[in-house]
């Protein structure tokens, strides 16, 4: 990773709007300090100043005073409201999409997200951005509900079944930044984990070139890359521990009992099945939870995987 | 014995002590007599330890999960069992915990001494509101043995349609005890209007019973909503009607809108009794009249009325409307302002008063200080653009726990240990408990304070693995989790050890003015030997001062209280200071 990304505490502030979110979290916390502060002092001062000292006697008659009570409803609503209009400010430049914002497809799916880009090149679990420009997010889910949150750039939006719900932002920093997935999911939430890089406008074009064919690199080379940039390392190892999904290693060529009792020899035409319609044949002992391929994809990579696989012994 | 007692002879000091008297808990006797009693106070015992076991279990699933994120790799439990325990941990700790823990069991038995009642309005109703309570309790139990659930306690759509664990045996659990909740509620409404002693009018109702009021208000009002959701719910996923399935033209979101609905007033069924407490508390150990009755007892009202309008700020990220998000925003400001009114009163109620610091006010101190923090940490999440950020991540799980343990869990100790002299007539070791609660306090910030900024750094919650940059403040955070399980396995001890070797507690050991510390202790099955007399307000700690065996003193000096409380006119059963001749005389 490079010096951007967040192995230490402080989060950088990686979006246009990044540090107005941040000012108003300093503004809410410095109000709070000096309330609670005040709070808990004058209730010391009195726990020392009025404490009891022999037998209960009886004690002053004071029990109301309209005008304390009226300064300390108007003091804090005056104070809400200047934060609820700071909040509302900021969430308008959130949600208010410019017109040359570059915009993104983002699929959430068991778990992981899936990148559209506008020439047609995809990507998984890394969504590679041009920096200074504006990016529009169209989310959508094919399962259940995720939340896609980028804690460097201060902003979160659910992806939802059957929806398209949007989000936008302007990268201002290159570098790598953590992707969530904020939604509660089911058993492999906290691995639905991807990376943001932020590069310049001419690595940007470099990486299309190679995301789409490989550029330069041997059919296993390209297929190893795959095979952690599209997620199949989420639930598949390449060194026989067990996951989610069966392992890669010795699995070309093995013989597979199938979920429906039926036995499969495992080949070049099973692996291309079970990348593009997965549920066909399930290996015995797993569940049917791995989304299609269709489409993410493209026939150059599937080629690339499968070569990969066969050196997997 | 009894007759002594009750007679109140002026210059009698002693209060016959537990065990020798006829009293609650030992009349009539029997395991039958407790399983069919239709005693408010019988049965807010029976909810005492029942809600302690579901505070025990959800406790259990805590230290847990907390040892699970020692580290950001997998240790002890794999994913599955971790969904399970962070959801069995909220449903337990919400449901079965902490909505019934103050009504049912402190409300329940302190409610109808505060207002002079024998019972409450429908005892019978009562008695099945905890059956109820139990049967619900099974199913959720059944649902926990029968592979559990992974849901998350909020069963968002359209998850919970799919998972393989028994989605329906939990809500079925939920369902079932929303009925507990809305019969205590709809009992402790009617109770308020009907069975007051004469003279309590409305603005001489101890502070408590307002809180209840509010509580109830919204127990009855929301209570439905949550079960008509659940219910759809189960038929979504028996039946597949499609409601909230987007496959079938329904929408996950509206089972959001439902859920957050019933679920966010509940938050201030959790919260408003807590409040209640601590009115009580900060009165009795101040020795003081309450600053501000008026605005305090209106304020419960007041929130228990907005929360139902701000539903949609656990919604910002959704995909609900900007303008819904907008306005949900500026309505939720609002119902931050009442709960400022009350801490500004408990602080200015101290003024001047004559303060102890045992272990309750201890309590209602630790309660300041952290339902304050709690409440102010929810003004970040207010904010719309910064809840963005910080939604579903940890500052959202410290918010909630500082409001919900900070606040409620802490006066619900500060009330049981207020109440448990009256409740089971031993008093517990003052030592202990001090030592106790400073563990908790401390245990309890440990534990949470890390995880404000854990959230602000981005980490977001219900993961069992996580990055590394995450581990110290996760570390901390686990670690503060184990002073606070020492601070309630001491708790647990001292209480235990007082039924048994307790010193015997008079009638009114905190030197109280509210009508339960004018009965001995425990009180008797009939609360009062006659209906009580309102002598006094509940705060009248200018005028009035009851000793520890019930003898009532009246201060000669006082002021006319006209002089000094405009709407409390009337005259309580003197005519003017000038006509009090006898300024000592003993009370029930």
């Amino acid at each position: 990773m490079n010096q951007n990304s967040a192995t230490n505490m402080t989060l950088p502030q990686a979006s246009r709007f990044a540090s107005d979110v941040d000012s108003l979290v300093a503004f809410i916390t410095w109000g709070s300090v000096i309330l609670f502060v005040l709070i808990t002092m004058i209730s010391l001062y009195f726990l020392w100043k009025y404490r009891r000292i022999g037998a209960p006697t009886f004690t002053s008659p004071i029990s109301h005073n309209n005008q304390l009570e009226i300064t300390w409803t108007l003091i804090p609503t005056v104070l809400v409201f200047i934060i609820f209009f700071w909040g509302f400010k900021s969430y308008l430049d959130m949600r208010v999409i410019p017109a040359n914002s570059m915009e993104l497809k983002v699929t959430g799916k068991k778990w992981f997200w899936a990148i559209d880009y506008p020439n047609g090149t995809n990507s998984v679990n890394e969504m590679v951005l041009p920096v200074n420009k504006p990016v529009k997010l169209l989310l959508s889910s094919s399962d259940v509900i995720h939340s896609f949150y980028i804690p460097a750039f201060r902003t979160k939006m659910d992806a939802v079944p059957n929806r398209y719900t949007t989000m936008s932002f302007e990268p201002t920093m290159t570098g790598t930044f953590d992707i969530f997935c904020a939604e509660y999911c089911g058993k492999s939430h906290s691995g639905m984990i991807g990376k943001a890089r932020v590069v310049t406008e001419s690595e940007y074009a470099k990486w299309l070139e190679e995301a789409e064919s490989g550029g330069k690199m041997s059919p296993v080379e390209f297929g190893a890359k795959l095979y952690t940039s599209k997620a199949c390392a989420t639930c598949h190892s390449n060194d026989g521990t067990a996951n989610t999904g069966p392992t890669w290693k010795g699995i070309y060529g093995a013989k597979h009992k199938m979920a429906d009792g039926s036995e499969v020899v495992v080949d070049e035409n099973y692996l291309r099945q079970s990348m593009l319609e997965p549920n066909a044949k399930v290996v015995a002992g797993y569940q049917p939870v791995m989304p299609t391929y269709q489409g993410v994809l493209k026939e150059k990579q599937i080629d690339a995987l499968i070569a990969y696989i066969k050196t997997l012994k | 014995m009894a007759a002594l007692m009750e007679t109140g002879v002026k210059g009698s000091t002693h209060t016959a002590t537990a065990g020798r008297t006829r009293n609650f808990l030992n009349s009539p006797k029997g395991i039958m007599s407790w399983i069919w009693t239709v005693d408010h106070k019988r049965i807010g015992v029976m909810y005492l330890f029942a809600v302690m076991f579901a505070f025990f279990l959800g406790g259990v699933f805590a230290l847990l999960l907390r040892f699970e994120l020692i580290r950001p790799t997998q240790d002890i439990v794999g994913p599955d069992m971790y969904n399970q325990l962070f959801t069995l941990h909220g449903a337990v700790m919400v449901f079965l915990f902490i909505i019934p823990a103050i009504p049912a069991s402190l409300g329940n038995f302190v409610l109808p001494l505060m207002i002079g009642a024998k019972d409450v309005a429908f005892p019978r109703l009562n008695l099945m509101s905890f059956y109820i309570y139990v049967v619900g309790a099974c199913f959720a139990v059944y649902s926990l043995v029968t592979g559990g659930v992974d849901t998350g306690w909020t069963f968002y759509t359209p998850y919970s349609v799919e998972t393989q664990t028994s989605v329906i045996a939990m809500t079925l659990g939920a369902f079932i005890l929303g009925f507990s909740s809305i019969f205590t509620g709809l009992n402790f409404i009617v109770t308020i209007h009907k069975l007051r002693a004469p003279g309590m009018t409305w603005f001489k109702m101890p502070l408590f019973v307002w809180g209840m009021y509010a509580t109830s208000i919204i127990q009855v009002m929301a209570t439905p909503v949550l079960g008509i959701t659940l219910l759809l719910l189960i038929l979504e996923r028996a039946f597949g009607i499609g409601i909230f399935d987007p496959a079938m033209g329904g929408d996950p979101v509206l089972y959001q809108h439902f859920f957050w609905f019933y679920s966010h007033p509940a938050v201030y069924i959790m919260i408003l009794p807590g409040m209640a407490i601590i009115s009580e508390l900060i009165a009795t150990f101040s020795h003081k009249r309450i600053f501000g009755y008026v605005p305090i007892a209106f304020s419960s009202i007041a929130i228990a009325l907005v929360s139902f309008i701000v539903w949609g700020h656990h919604m910002y990220t959704s995909g609900q409307s900007e303008l819904a998000a907008t306005v949900f925003s500026f309505l939720t400001f609002l119902v931050g302002i009442p709960s400022g009114v009350k801490v500004f009163n408990w602080v200015v109620t101290m003024y001047k008063g004559s303060l102890t610091f045992q272990a309750p006010m201890l309590y209602a101190h630790a309660f300041l200080c952290l339902f304050t923090i709690g409440g102010l940490t929810g003004i970040y999440l207010g904010a719309i653009s910064v809840d963005l950020h910080l939604h579903d991540t940890y500052f959202v799980v410290a918010h909630f726990h500082y409001v919900m343990m900070g606040g409620t869990v802490i006066a619900f100790l500060g009330g049981l240990h207020y109440w448990w002299p009256k409740i089971w007539g031993r008093m517990y070791d003052e030592f202990w408990a001090l030592v106790s609660a400073a563990l908790i306090f401390v245990g309890f910030n440990v534990t949470f304070f890390p995880q404000f900024i854990m959230g602000l750094q981005g980490m977001p919650r219900r993961y069992y693995t996580y990055l590394e940059q995450y581990q110290s403040t996760h570390l901390l955070s686990t670690v503060g989790t184990w002073i606070l399980g020492l601070g309630f396995i001491i708790m647990a001890i001292y209480l235990i050890r007082s039924l048994y070797i307790g010193k015997p507690a008079p009638k009114n050991p905190w030197f109280g003015l509210t009508l339960e510390w004018t009965t001995q202790s425990p009180p008797i099955t009939e609360n009062f030997t006659q209906t009580p007399k309102m002598l006094w307000h509940a705060y009248d700690y200018d005028r009035v001062l009851m000793d520890e065996n019930g003898m009532v003193t009246f201060n000669p000096n006082a002021e006319d209280e006209h002089a000094h409380d405009g709407r409390a006119k009337h005259t309580n059963g003197r005519n003017g200071k000038s006509h009090i001749e006898e300024t000592t005389r003993s009370f029930n």
